[in-house]
């Protein structure tokens, strides 16, 4: 990634050091589906062995976070999309504006993650620590399980347990979903977090004028990870929110 | 010697430290890896001083499993994964094609820095408790069961991997982006088709055995359940997932030493390669089908007899690349003008040993025999003749073919010859008896074996003892070179390619002007330059470094 645009020893024409950083993503982001591609693996095989207990298990997270962080996401890829036009057609102050929205709605993603996961420590539903998929049927108040919530819980713990054979059994099963939940959505958040940091670094590199319609490459290869962690959001959320919901 | 190269440009501690030189980071590799290949060897030695006597009075057998375990991990990810690729790799792409640098330099310097790390977490778990799982690291011994530092060496190697993908990603981009002028894809030396093969499986492969042995670790350390069957997790899902890499990882080890292997035996023949397009195409024939294969390493764990059934087919369907290259190889020798200069001796014995590693591999691969052979020192011995025999000898080989370019200098070639005889001799004398131990029945891993095998496992001691003489003799060989060895010139052998058009050692540029291709690959009739009387004869023969 250059900072300024000028061509850099190893190169013989700018045409080449674009081609070089703009394949160099591509390659980079063909290496990140394998490195998600074993948690997805890993996952398929636990959800259709334990399809009862993930279903039951996804049904606990709170879908209404999720539903608004996917929408987030989105939008924050159409801003970071509308950033690129900006500097491929050479518009300096809209870039700027552009990739701070980007910035703002990630860090509102993430901020919303916090809380998820913040209602998953109440819960108990950290695996690792003291999970117990258990905690929230004998501490309803806690969990603000209603009457109708708590009895419906119940009911699915039941279901769970006749699936899988004990309470012990249920319990290890569903930490794996959330094994699952937390790596994948844990990694995809690390990601969000690496690219909020580019984005940073961009923004101030284009406040200071850098980015031109002749010189973007930094904002277009940014843009491609920017859409990659955005796409791989699209993957997790059906997967980890929306198993059996009908 | 020219006035002023890449080693002598700048001067200071920092100037290495801090070089984005891709020439300058290969010696950096140099010195790394070859610091490995010692700690794996003195494990490697415990091992076979050990197996000495059918008791083994050397050390207790929880010793031994750690000595194996160090010895493979040690070997294979901190030596020989990255060897070929980042030592000469590294230091031959750009000049091969054409251009100053690797597309990104800081990278290449990053990559370096990451191996450091990682290779440190490794050292540190090898010096606090060891590592007793085997280098396969299965679950649930790895996560829950052994007490030695698994967690430590876990972080290594997962760190150690972005180094792998880092210079695959670099290689990928600079033989796409930075190829000369007229140095188009079929005018690549096949040293670099055989890169850009390795290259891809360092992209596809290595993430995957990252993120699973981030999974193994996080369950260690976190008592999650993923591969333990006590808690739900599937034991197996470790092993397609860790084979996934590690069997194509096989041909990361040796694409790169058959890529070494066309580059020398064109240049000592003095003709061009016979089926160019074919062995290129074969190097990339291999990383594919290579990705295609990994269950064949997990027929006796239960796995459905028609995955098995096709898993066996494929491995063999790998036979017919890695044939081809031979055939042709060997094609290329027919009415050469040979010469047996050291590299060449090192490509020949390479040609032998891989055969052998090759077809052992294909009884490996046959359902039924497998179950007799499994685990046993067949496998031990299949796979050093293709490591050690095949991919230790193309970067032996390797590195004295380019040694010239990369010191200046010549090396004593008598000497040299000697040290490679002795280094295929001890070879054979270790790991052949292998074969037939592992054939009558004596398992791989175990720290005793019955009496009736001593004969065989004290000739592969000794035969290790030679072959560590061999190893030896070129590291003082090849360093006393360096300062009192003859000047070798831009082009002692002489070789076609673009890294012998320029003087060595080569400038911290590679080239003063830009080079401009116009002649097909190991065309030695058109090359006026070369200073071959007749082309086809033997009127120059090599440099030597005690002519």
């Amino acid at each position: 990634m250059h900072r300024t645009g000028e061509l850099y020893g190893q190169f013989q024409t700018l045409e080449q050091q674009k081609e070089s950083a703009t394949l160099g993503m591509w390659t980079f982001l063909i290496t990140e589906i394998l490195f998600f591609g074993g948690l997805f693996m890993t996952y398929t095989i636990n959800r259709h062995t334990y399809a009862q207990v993930f279903a039951f298990s996804s049904r606990t997270i709170l879908l209404s976070w999720g539903a608004i962080n996917t929408v987030v996401l989105i939008g924050s890829s159409l801003t970071m999309a509308m950033a690129v036009w900006s500097a491929q057609v050479g518009k300096k102050k809209l870039v700027t504006i552009f990739l701070i929205l980007t910035l703002v709605l990630g860090t509102v993603f993430l901020g919303i993650k916090a809380v998820e996961y913040h209602d998953k420590y109440v819960e108990h539903h950290i695996p690792g620590l003291n999970f117990d998929m258990y905690y929230c049927t004998n501490n309803p108040s806690v969990c603000h399980l209603d009457d109708a919530a708590l009895a419906r819980e119940k009911k699915e713990l039941k279901e769970a347990e006749d699936q899988s054979g004990s309470q012990v059994a249920v319990n290890a099963h569903s930490q794996l979903f959330f094994s699952l939940y937390f790596g994948m959505t844990g990694l995809h958040a690390l990601h969000m977090i690496i690219g909020a940091g580019l984005l940073l670094w961009l923004i101030v590199e284009s406040m200071k004028g850098r980015f031109t319609a002749q010189y973007n490459t930094p904002v277009e290869n940014i843009g491609l990870y920017w859409h990659f962690v955005d796409i791989v959001w699209i993957y997790l959320f059906p997967l980890l929110y929306l198993i059996d919901r009908h | 010697m020219p006035e002023e190269h890449y080693l002598n440009a700048t001067y200071g501690i920092r100037s290495w430290l801090l070089t984005t030189d891709h020439k300058r980071i290969a010696l950096l590799y140099l010195a790394s890896v070859t610091f490995f290949f010692f700690i794996g060897g003195i494990f490697a030695t415990m091992i076979r001083i050990h197996l000495l006597t059918p008791q083994g009075y050397l050390v207790t057998p929880e010793t031994y499993n750690k000595l194996f375990t160090m010895h493979g991990v040690a070997m294979i990810f901190f030596f020989l994964i990255p060897s070929i690729p980042a030592v000469l790799g590294n230091f031959l792409v750009p000049m091969m094609i054409g251009a100053k640098d690797l597309a990104f330099p800081k990278i290449n310097l990053l990559s370096w820095y990451i191996y450091l790390v990682g290779g440190g977490f490794v050292l540190y778990s090898f010096a606090t408790g060891g590592l007793d799982t085997g280098w396969t690291f299965y679950t649930p011994l790895s996560s829950v069961y052994s007490n030695s530092a698994v967690t430590p060496a876990v972080i290594g190697i997962f760190i150690n991997g972005f180094s792998s993908i880092l210079t695959g990603l670099n290689f990928v981009v600079t033989i796409h982006t930075m190829r000369a002028p007229g140095m188009t894809w079929f005018r690549l030396p096949l040293f670099v088709w055989a890169q850009y093969a390795t290259s891809i499986i360092f992209i596809l492969g290595t993430p995957v055995i990252a993120i699973t042995l981030l999974l193994a670790g996080l369950e260690r350390m976190f008592h999650l359940g993923f591969f333990n069957p006590a808690l739900g997790g599937d034991p197996i899902l470790f092993q397609h997932l860790f084979w996934f890499y590690s069997h194509p990882a096989v041909y990361i080890m040796i694409l790169p030493a058959m890529g070494v292997i066309s580059e020398i035996i064109p240049t000592f023949t003095r003709k061009p390669i016979f089926g160019y397009a074919f062995i290129a195409g074969s190097s990339i024939a291999i990383a594919v089908i290579g990705f295609l294969v990994w269950a064949h390493h997990m027929f006796l764990t239960g796995e459905s007899t028609y995955a098995a059934l096709a898993f066996s087919l494929l491995s063999y369907l790998v036979a017919i690349p890695s044939a081809v290259k031979v055939f042709n190889w060997t094609s290329t020798l027919y009415k050469g003008s040979i010469s047996y200069d050291t590299p060449m001796l090192y490509a020949l014995g390479f040609i032998g040993l891989f055969l052998i590693g090759g077809l052992t591999g294909l009884f490996l691969a046959c359902l039924g025999l497998d179950i007799h052979i499994h685990d046993t020192y067949f496998v031990v011995a299949h796979f050093h003749y293709i490591m050690v025999g095949g991919a230790v000898m193309g970067y032996v080989g390797g590195l004295h073919f380019w040694w010239p370019k990369i010191t200046g200098k010549l090396y004593p070639e008598f000497l040299a010859r000697m040290a490679a005889v002795i280094l295929f001799v001890g070879f054979n004398l270790t790991f052949f008896p292998q074969f037939i131990l592992g054939y009558l029945g004596m398992p791989r891993r175990y720290h005793n074996y019955p009496p009736e095998f001593q004969v065989l496992n004290v000739m592969s001691t000794a035969g290790a003892s030679i072959l560590a003489l061999g190893y030896l003799l070129p590291m003082l060989y090849l360093t006393w070179s360096m300062r009192y060895g003859k000047v070798a010139g831009e082009n002692p052998w002489p070789a076609t390619g673009l890294e012998w058009r320029t003087p060595s050692p080569p400038p911290t540029e590679n080239f003063d002007v830009t080079p401009v291709v116009d002649w097909e690959p190991y065309d030695f009739k058109n090359r006026p330059d070369l200073g071959l009387a007749t082309p086809t004869g033997p009127a120059l023969s090599p440099a030597h470094g005690d002519d």
